[in-house]
């Protein structure tokens, strides 16, 4: 670098400059995060399920996922345990005491919340996650590469990855029946419910019907919808007759999950400006440094 | 000027120590065979509710952090032109490739599809973190081989000795070597300015890495500053890991180590490290969480090692003119320092991540231990390996000189 002329200097450095700009137009591709006002949603009543756990057995059949036969799941002992959806189910039910009244227990469904500003989608780091325009969050096991970071983001803590595959491991949840859904079908959970505990429709019907229930029946409600507006909102939605956080659901705020990463990811990054200016910077700097030095030696030479 | 030259060590490879970390390798080497072989489930603790592990809590992140010594005395050396601290940039430039090598080489086998770590090249998404990390790590990693380049180049022109029938390649391969040494010579600056950029933005992002979590952080570290914690840390971990591998290196080959140069660098951590406490209790007295200091957990705990045995100690140490001056004293305090760093990228990736449905906390298997150990142990031995290869150590040069670039130089 002794002998670099300072015209050599600036014009490699504009060439460097002008390549790291040159990229900042094509970054704008990334995952598809669709808000459509005709989105669907699921209302589940707790206080009308009875849990049956058929929706396990229908969600297990729907994703030809390994199950047993569809007597099996009248075992209620499992209740005993809380359990979470995992990479062999994608829903789960799991049953809470009523104070109110012992003899009618209350059952949550637990599946995928299909948010409306995902974490996951945000988070991934391929763009593998995209939520559709009917609503639902689905993941392409074309683009995953295992990185877990979703289950990381995730508020719900919700996506589960096959620890036990060495070779092409996947990220399972819920996705909302989409290809049923689609294709005109009822989600396969919605679809077997024998007491219709969950609805299925767009989503700004759905806050409609779940505040007008609370309306007419407000002994039978607390006065809430969860999915409403947690995490800016979801596409899968509750109504109870205990509080929620009773029934093991998160406490999160009302802010979309990745609001603050994105900005602060944003920020860094905007328009690259951030990242060129500290290049120049630095060029700068570096080229004042090396003048004074060359000065400071004068005559001797380099 | 010229009394410091770097110059391949002379000393045989096997000591002890090197056999102790040659097992401790191999013995990673088969934790990570079984890993590609039965899956991830079946080597690591890992679980739906604990998504990562020490591989990425300690190896990537802490990794990264400490790897920061290739890119302050860059900054340092070349970009404020100090030319004094030219002796130890290669040792550092080394440290941070190897450590880099060694931080893809994590990631690769914590991916569960490993295969596809290529993806991200060609799939774009703008929002995540990950993928910002992932990509600046990828092309900084190529821009530490670059830079490493004249170290080869120095090594070898006038020196291609290819054994057998392929001797004829001799000259080509002398030719292109002087060729790439030419055009690096003229273009080198724009790595290292890239080199540094690069650096503070994955140094920073690894720290925003986290805040996606929400409240599945302890908020004992959950703070929006994170980018800028994880930046001031990382600069300030630079000089400490140089000093640190300076004085182990002077020792382990025999050498007298270069106090003047390095006592100057450790004036430099000190004010490094008030920032950083500056920052840090600032962001706790802002978002009240000092409370959480009251109680009596893990969390509080590890907190305040982090904090007292990591910033405030060695700070106090290196404002102290005594210390300096003492190779000891330098060392303990130095070894603090990244101490410090390893616990603080412990504790926010793994000790402060709390998922709500949490059956059992995590705690790394025998096999992740042994990989990551492993891993450690095997850099130590390329280190070794690499600097009685190439010029990388400086010695006092006390006979005539004989590399090419001396010729330019006044002989003194």
């Amino acid at each position: 670098m002794a002998n670099q002329s300072r015209r050599d200097f600036l014009k490699t450095a504009a060439l460097a400059g002008a390549a790291v700009t040159g990229l900042s137009s094509k970054v704008k591709a990334g995952p598809k995060n669709i808000l459509s006002e005709n989105r669907m949603g699921a209302l589940i009543d707790t206080t009308v399920c009875i849990g049956c756990r058929k929706c396990e057995w229908a969600c297990k059949t729907a994703h030809a996922m390994e199950t047993q036969s569809i007597e099996t799941y009248d075992d209620r002992s499992v209740f005993k345990n809380s359990r979470r959806p995992t990479d062999k189910a994608l829903t789960v039910v799991n049953e809470y005491p009523n104070d109110i009244s012992e003899n009618f227990p209350i059952d949550v469904k637990v599946q995928c919340m299909h948010c409306d500003h995902p974490a996951c989608v945000s988070a991934c780091i391929v763009g593998a996650f995209s939520k559709q325009e009917n609503g639902s969050v689905v993941w392409d096991g074309d683009k995953c590469i295992g990185c877990r970071y979703c289950m990381v983001a995730c508020p719900f803590q919700i996506p589960a990855f096959e620890f036990d595959k060495a070779l092409k491991p996947d990220i399972k949840k819920c996705d909302f029946c989409n290809e049923r859904t689609t294709k005109g079908k009822l989600p396969a959970c919605t679809e077997i419910c024998p007491v219709e505990a969950i609805t299925y429709g767009t989503r700004e019907d759905l806050v409609k019907a779940a505040h007008q229930k609370i309306k007419l029946y407000p002994n039978r409600y607390i006065d809430r919808v969860l999915g409403e507006y947690e995490v800016g909102g979801t596409s899968w939605m509750y109504l109870s007759s205990k509080e929620f956080e009773k029934l093991d659901f998160p406490k999160l705020g009302k802010d979309p999950a990745p609001g603050v990463s994105e900005t602060i990811q944003h920020g860094i990054f905007a328009y690259f400006v951030p990242p060129v200016a500290l290049y120049a910077l630095l060029g700068g700097v570096m080229w004042i440094n090396k003048n004074k030095k060359k000065h400071d030696s004068g005559a001797e030479g380099e | 000027m010229d009394k410091f030259k770097p110059v391949p060590m002379k000393k045989k490879f096997f000591t002890p120590t090197v056999i102790v970390l040659s097992g401790l390798a191999l013995n990673g080497l088969v934790f990570l065979l079984a890993r590609f072989i039965w899956g991830i489930g079946a080597v690591t603790n890992l679980d739906n509710q604990h998504p990562w592990g020490i591989w990425i809590g300690l190896d990537v992140a802490a990794g990264v952090a400490l790897a920061a010594g290739g890119f302050t005395t860059a900054a340092i050396g070349h970009i404020m032109h100090k030319d004094q601290y030219h002796s130890i940039i290669r040792p550092a430039l080394l440290t941070a490739l190897l450590g880099y090598t060694f931080v893809a080489s994590s990631v690769m086998i914590d991916l569960g599809r490993y295969y596809y770590i290529w993806h991200p090249l060609i799939m774009w998404n703008g929002s995540s973190v990950l993928f910002e990390v992932g990509i600046c790590v990828m092309i900084y990693l190529t821009v530490l081989y670059i830079e490493f380049l004249p170290v080869v180049t120095e090594r070898f022109i006038g020196r291609v000795n290819l054994p057998g029938f392929v001797k004829r390649f001799n000259n080509p391969v002398d030719k292109i070597l002087r060729i790439l040494d030419r055009g690096l010579d003229k273009t080198m600056f724009i790595f290292i300015i890239a080199g540094v950029v690069l650096s503070c933005l994955h140094q920073s992002s690894l720290g925003t890495l986290m805040v996606i979590a929400g409240p599945k952080m302890h908020p004992l570290w959950q703070t929006p500053i994170l980018p800028l914690l994880f930046l001031i840390s990382a600069i300030s971990v630079g000089l400490p890991m140089v000093i640190f591998e300076s004085l182990i290196t002077s020792r382990s080959f025999g050498l007298k180590p270069e106090m003047d140069i390095l006592s100057d660098l450790g004036s430099m951590i000190g004010p490094l490290l008030g920032i950083y406490l500056a920052f840090k209790i600032g962001d706790v007295m802002i978002r009240k969480t000092f409370v959480y200091l009251m109680e009596f957990n893990t969390a509080s705990i590890m907190f305040t090692i982090e904090l007292l045995f990591g910033v405030i100690i060695p700070l106090r140490m290196f404002l102290s003119r005594q210390v300096l001056k003492s190779p000891v004293g330098l060392l303990i305090a130095s070894f603090l320092v990244i101490f410090g760093v390893f616990i603080n990228r412990m504790n926010n990736f793994l000790i402060a991540y709390t998922p709500p449905y949490e059956v059992h906390s995590y705690f790394p298997s025998v096999g992740e231990i042994s990989v990551t150990v492993g891993f450690i142990a095997l850099e130590i031995l390329l280190f070794r390996l690499m600097v009685m290869i190439f010029p990388i150590v400086s010695v006092q040069q006390v006979s005539k000189p004989r590399t090419k670039y001396f010729v330019r130089g006044s002989a003194k």
